[in-house]
């Protein structure tokens, strides 16, 4: 189960997730930001309620990173020590800006 | 051990899911542990499913059991689709940028990371994967 909140203001969105953001879930991540992120410049994710991600959700992070390389910045916040650990693992606290 | 037999199809995902975390949370694993070993389950299971009877599908065999002295879940994934050694792939260089990096190829190493020990083993048709957690 994954819940998806958008919050849109001008060229920033603000999408927070609560639940779990795994194979099942990680497409409806994709869709939603497939939908929104055009002319975004700044795209932040809340995940004080992401209770778990695994590597379907690190997949779609990277792909909204790479496209935020190109258009404006993307920041990760309120990442949970267990969330935290699976970024450092598979090196991706050196490719996302968490907060 | 408590098993169970499902066809490998990502949407049965939840299933083995919750059959895993009823078993660790009947054993009162940690929350960390479980978080991890809810990671390798799905890897692995979603690489059966994926790839195992590509493009067809059959069945994955998941059986769950703690050690003598309950400190250690053990968990063996078994299929009898074409012989496949994750183990023996090459890790990801988790040292790329993102724009260099390619989409994908994380699952096995996350599960290594997260598991104390994982090993294969193919046997009477059967690819066996076994891993082993420390749930205290």
């Amino acid at each position: 189960m994954l819940n998806i909140e958008k919050k849109a203001e001008g060229t920033n969105l603000e999408v927070k997730l609560t639940g779990r953001l795994d194979t099942v879930t990680a497409p409806q991540l994709e869709g939603a930001i497939k939908e929104s992120i055009e002319g975004v410049t700044d795209l932040s994710f809340d995940f004080s309620e992401l209770e778990y991600i695994s590597s379907a959700g690190l997949r779609v992070l990277l792909a909204a990173q790479k496209i935020m390389n190109k258009q404006g910045t993307m920041a990760v916040r309120n990442v949970s020590d267990e969330v935290n650990e699976i970024f450092e693992v598979t090196g991706f606290t050196d490719i996302l800006s968490i907060e | 051990m408590k098993e169970l037999v499902i066809t490998a199809e990502t949407k049965n995902l939840d299933e083995v899911m919750t059959f895993v975390d009823t078993f660790l949370e009947e054993a009162e694993c940690s929350m960390k542990a479980q978080m991890q070993i809810d990671l390798a389950v799905e890897e692995i299971f979603v690489n059966i499913a994926s790839y195992a009877y590509a493009p067809g599908t059959g069945p994955a065999t998941i059986r769950v059991g703690l050690t003598d002295d309950g400190s250690v879940f053990v968990i063996e994934l078994i299929d009898q689709g074409v012989p496949y050694n994750p183990l023996a792939k090459e890790d990801p260089d988790i040292t790329l940028s993102a724009e260099e990096r390619k989409i994908g190829g994380l699952g096995i190493l996350l599960t290594k990371k997260s598991m104390d020990d994982v090993q294969y083993e193919y046997a009477n048709g059967s690819n066996i994967l076994t891993l082993r957690k420390s749930i205290r």
